[in-house]
């Protein structure tokens, strides 16, 4: 182990510069009932020490194939069919697992996406940590453990000493991903390959992750391998970017050529689909991908991107480009990409879109739903065995709003902030505990099943999870056509073209009738899920987070279909969301919501520019945001989101909130004691905070550019 | 609704017969449901066919030909009466698999062990459909009860509820049911409790769709898969109930062929014909162990490839 260490010094120092890791033409495939499947096809890429070389894909593009290729982790159905993987000069590919021991050694670690797997939850987090040590490296116990707490300040865990004392469900899913991130550097890895390591996370804990992340690679002289769907995340920790599609690598070079300036087409497409923060519905437009990703069983001779690409001709059918140097490292695998390049993007003519129609839309003052001092609480079971008072989880707290014809009232804020509640208490799948609820003049706070069936049919909604918002055992045409049926939309003869119709609206066709759930994608079953939404043509839409789980390509596609719809039946509409860029672009008004409070509530612009709510300016702040040449400001809220069960009195931010004690003149001791006033600032903008409005119109705005 | 999709069906519908032989492909992945479906299958046409397989009746008594071993004209040798046991054990099998005589000269199609476990299927699925969608107090009330029932071994609900209503294949059915309803009842309720979860459970609630359609439209064919490995499972353990009533003299009245009698008959003579009671004996566990493995490679092949 340390002669291996020693002999990578060695080279370093005579100037002779070994990647840490190389990769060279790798190949994976997976066996299945139904034949090999080829997976990653002639990947190709290398990892200098000190060096963060983000790989940034859609889902099942390759990326953690990679990965476990690296660390020998392909299961019992994979393995490598071709090429090298250089890790220190030496050739891990074909090696027996002991041999492979040998030389990784324990100089690979692995962090992945859920924290809660890599932790074994019944052993204490100082006995897990110390073991990597003690055992693979016969350190002494009362060593290891003094090691342990200085790994475990580094990565800035509060309280270290007792942190090593605790089992893993007792920290927060932000700081179990820290213990793991110490754990994988305890043994001074060479290269430390990180799989979403926080996609699972909070937007304001995955910030902070990321900014330590960053810290450590400069601190340890590391290579990190990232592994990331977001290109927001890929932009903020590396500095060189791999991008891939249909298991090859079509683009490598530095991030900020490969984001300012792609090569690629498909590179120039992913940048052109994502909302940037601040972008709106009115003034720019979203161009998603046309088609899907070619299935590995099934891919087109030539270039893998050549059915979906604008500029495709006749020898991108036919012949497979390499990945070739198109200038000094700057890589790509397109036969013409200095030619496109030069070219400037024209959208195709069916999708140019008329803005000028969304803008043109009447002002509607009509409120269509109008909620007041909303309240569901949970009963908590009492700890005590007999008796005891009894407690309540309150999800929504006291929140007023309302929402206007035809409007969309974005809401926003981490897990566990209320606002699914707050929506499934609309639609009467959870009963309040009070205030008052009124939906086109009628009170609405009882629950869907005493609700009248034309009342039933007015409120509809659209869920998260595309893998299971449909019913896996009826066709999609039987799940779209049963509300038209229950609701008799159309006569019953009719149901069929009606569902055609639905279905053609989704840019699906008529084959789609018969297929069942599982023969869709993703973004085919969110579309189905919005088409039988919407059949009973109702006046009020909840969306929750429609497009979360969808890659990008495909979130732009639904997200511009959810606008036509809005546009051409008028729905109304509440989205909830936890991308700040995407509530951005899609929502008219924007509740920002805190343990269960409304923080702060406006029009879309103004949320976005001071005056900030305190919470609101550190969501902002935590944004990944795939520009490069974006500055932001840095805030980072320390401590975790309090229980609802026992939420902090006065305002309920205050435990968190970086700026009380700087812009009030008690020093914040206010915000301990009382619920902050309602702030009206212009357009019907609310803010819920003791900071004079004035003051809070002084801050900076979070995000600018800098060009 | 069902009526509109079928008229539809007609267009350009690949489902059903494209599902079953999608399904009947995992069957073949697996060699262990291939080895279950040839034992099961064995049995199944030895007792639909004995007629035409056998050369004598299962109750012919040939006073020259006792407790024979195997040979040409007795191809299993005969019993202590001279009875042909190839063609007893054929005949035996069909009370179990193939028909279930309500009365002397009526009977339905599907055996005793096969209709047991359905109606012991359809009545735990509705027990536990309720109890895993309403929850709350209807669930504590019908699982304690089930709790109850199941706190009985099973061979003495068995022997208890044949003694008080008397041996028949009616009452063998409703004894079968009675077992069985609280163990189906129990699985449904976890599957159900899980199902109840997901987003198209939410979806068909904001539609305000009643319970019924609820709990055997948008639940029930979502448990299906475990639903049909365990009553593969079911099944053996009632065919092994009735072997084993039958050995106690409670099971299907003589002299038709039954395993379980043939059994009990055969052991008196134990040591000058091992064959009487050897046969049986191979028939029930055999076609038990069929089952199983069947139902195990089912379940193995369906879950290896999520």
């Amino acid at each position: 182990m340390s002669a291996d260490l020693e002999w990578t010094t060695d080279m370093d120092d005579h100037g002779i510069k070994t990647p840490i890791l190389q990769v060279d033409d790798l190949a994976i495939s997976y066996e299945t009932r139904t034949g090999d499947v080829p997976a990653v096809r002639d990947v190709s890429f290398e990892i200098q020490r000190g060096e963060a070389h983000g790989i940034v894909g859609e889902s099942g593009c390759g990326k953690s194939t990679v990965a476990f290729g690296i660390v020998n982790f392909l299961g019992r159905n994979g393995r490598i069919v071709d090429g090298h993987i250089l890790f220190q000069g030496q050739d891990l590919v074909g090696r027996s697992q002991e041999e492979l021991r040998r030389i990784r050694g324990d100089r690979i670690a692995m962090v992945y996406q859920d924290p809660m797997q890599a932790l074994n939850p019944s052993m204490r987090l100082g006995d897990q940590m110390t073991e990597v040590l003690t055992v693979h490296r016969d350190v002494e116990q009362k060593k290891a453990e003094e090691k342990c707490i200085q790994m475990l300040e580094r990565v800035y865990m509060p309280d270290p000493a007792n942190v090593m004392r605790r089992y893993p469900h007792q920290i927060s899913g932000g700081q179990q991903q820290r213990v793991v991130i110490a754990m994988a550097l305890l043994n001074d890895p060479a290269l430390l390959i990180m799989d979403e390591p926080t996609t699972a996370l909070d937007v304001t804990v995955e910030a902070a992750v990321l900014d330590l992340i960053a810290e450590l690679q400069r601190d340890f002289d590391t290579a990190i391998m990232y592994i990331s769907h977001n290109l927001g995340v890929i932009a903020r920790v590396s500095t060189k970017v791999g991008v891939m599609y249909a298991g090859e690598l079509v683009e490598r070079a530095s991030v900020k050529d490969v984001y300012l300036k792609p090569y690629h087409p498909y590179t120039q497409g992913l940048m052109r689909c994502v909302p940037r923060l601040g972008m709106d519905k009115t003034s720019s437009y979203l161009y998603p991908i046309p088609g899907r990703v070619p299935s590995p069983k099934n891919l087109p001779a030539g270039c893998v991107y050549e059915p979906r690409c604008d500029y495709a001709r006749e020898e991108c059918r036919l012949k497979k480009p390499e990945l070739r140097e198109i200038e000094a490292d700057r890589w790509a695998r397109c036969h013409f990409a200095e030619e496109i390049a030069q070219v400037s993007w024209e959208p195709p003519a069916d999708l140019v879109p008329d803005l000028a129609a969304l803008e043109e839309r009447d002002e509607v003052t009509e409120t269509i739903l109008e909620i007041t001092n909303a309240k569901t609480y949970y009963e908590a079971p009492s700890k005590q065995l007999i008796g005891g008072e009894a407690q309540y989880v309150k999800a929504v707290d006291d929140v007023s709003f309302g929402v206007k014809k035809g409007q969309t009232l974005g809401i926003v804020g981490e897990s566990g902030c209320g606002k699914s509640t707050l929506v499934k208490t609309i639609i009467g799948m959870e009963e309040p505990t009070g205030g008052e609820f009124e939906f086109m003049g009628v009170d609405v706070s009882s629950p869907v099943s005493q609700r009248d069936l034309a009342l039933i049919q007015e409120l509809q909604m659209v869920f998260q999870n595309p893998d299971s918002t449909l019913n896996p055992s009826f066709t999609v045409g039987t799940q779209i056509g049963r509300p038209l049926r229950r609701f008799k939309t159309v006569p019953g003869d009719q149901v069929r073209a009606e569902v055609v119709r639905l279905l053609e609206m989704m840019r699906l066709n008529e084959s789609y009738y018969n297929r069942l759930p599982r023969q869709l994608s993703g973004g085919e079953k969110q579309r189905v899920g919005i088409a039988r939404a919407i059949a009973g043509r109702p006046e009020l839409v909840l969306c929750d987070e429609p497009v979360s789980a969808l890659d990008v390509s495909v979130q732009a596609a639904v997200l511009n279909l959810l606008l036509e719809i809005q546009e051409e039946i008028g729905t109304t509409m509440i989205f909830i969301a936890h991308d700040l860029s995407v509530v951005r672009f899609f929502c008219d008004v924007i509740g920002v919501m805190y343990l269960g409070q409304f923080a702060e509530i406006g029009p879309a612009e103004a949320i976005y520019a001071p005056p900030y709510h305190p919470y609101t300016e550190a969501l902002l702040s935590a944004v990944p945001i795939p520009d490069p040449s974006v500055e932001q400001k840095h805030i980072r809220l320390s401590g975790n989101v309090p229980s609802a069960l026992n939420p902090p009195g006065g305002c309920r931010f205050h435990t968190r909130c970086p700026r009380r004690t700087e812009m009030l003149s008690d020093g914040g001791t206010i915000c301990e004691t009382e619920v902050p006033p309602e702030r009206t600032a212009e357009d019907g903008h609310r803010i819920f905070c003791h900071i004079p409005l004035e003051d809070l119109r002084q801050m900076e705005p979070v995000v600018t550019t800098t060009e | 609704m069902t009526v509109s999709e079928r008229t539809l069906s007609t267009v350009t519908r690949p489902s059903r017969l494209q599902r079953i032989k999608e399904s009947l492909s995992i069957l073949w992945q697996s060699k262990v449901a291939v080895a279950g479906l040839i034992l099961v299958l064995f049995w199944a046409l030895a007792a639909i066919l004995a007629p035409a397989v056998t050369t004598y009746k299962p109750n012919t008594e040939d006073a020259q030909a006792i407790n024979q071993s195997p040979s040409a004209s007795h191809w299993l040798g005969t019993d202590h009466k001279g009875r042909d046991l190839w063609s007893r054990v054929a005949y035996g099998g069909r009370i179990v698999l193939v028909m279930w005589p309500i009365t002397d000269s009526f009977w339905i199609p599907g055996g005793v062990a096969i209709w047991g476990v359905l109606i012991a299927l359809a009545v735990g699925s509705t027990l536990g459909l309720m109890s895993g969608y309403y929850g709350g107090w209807i669930d504590e009330v019908v699982m304690r009860i089930l709790d109850a029932m199941m706190a009985f071994p099973t061979i003495l609900l068995y022997l208890i509820i044949i003694a008080a209503v008397g041996a028949s294949a009616t009452n063998v059915v409703i004894a079968i049911t009675i077992a069985g309803a609280p163990g189906v009842a129990r699985l449904v309720r976890s599957l159900a409790l899980d199902i109840r979860t997901r987003d198209y459970i939410a979806a068909a609630e904001t539609r305000g769709e009643s319970g019924l359609w609820m709990m055997f439209v948008e639940i029930l064919p979502n448990a299906r898969g475990p639903i049909i490995i365990d009553a593969m499972l079911r099944v053996g353990y009632a065919i092994f109930s009735i072997g084993t009533l039958g050995f106690l003299g409670l099971g299907l009245p003589p002299p038709n062929p039954d395993w379980g009698s043939m059994v009990q008959a055969g052991h008196h003579y134990i040591f000058n014909n091992p064959w009487g009671v050897i046969w049986p004996t191979v028939a029930i566990s055999s076609l038990v162990v069929g089952l199983n493995l069947l139902a195990d490679g089912l379940r193995e092949e369906s879950l290896r490839y999520q």
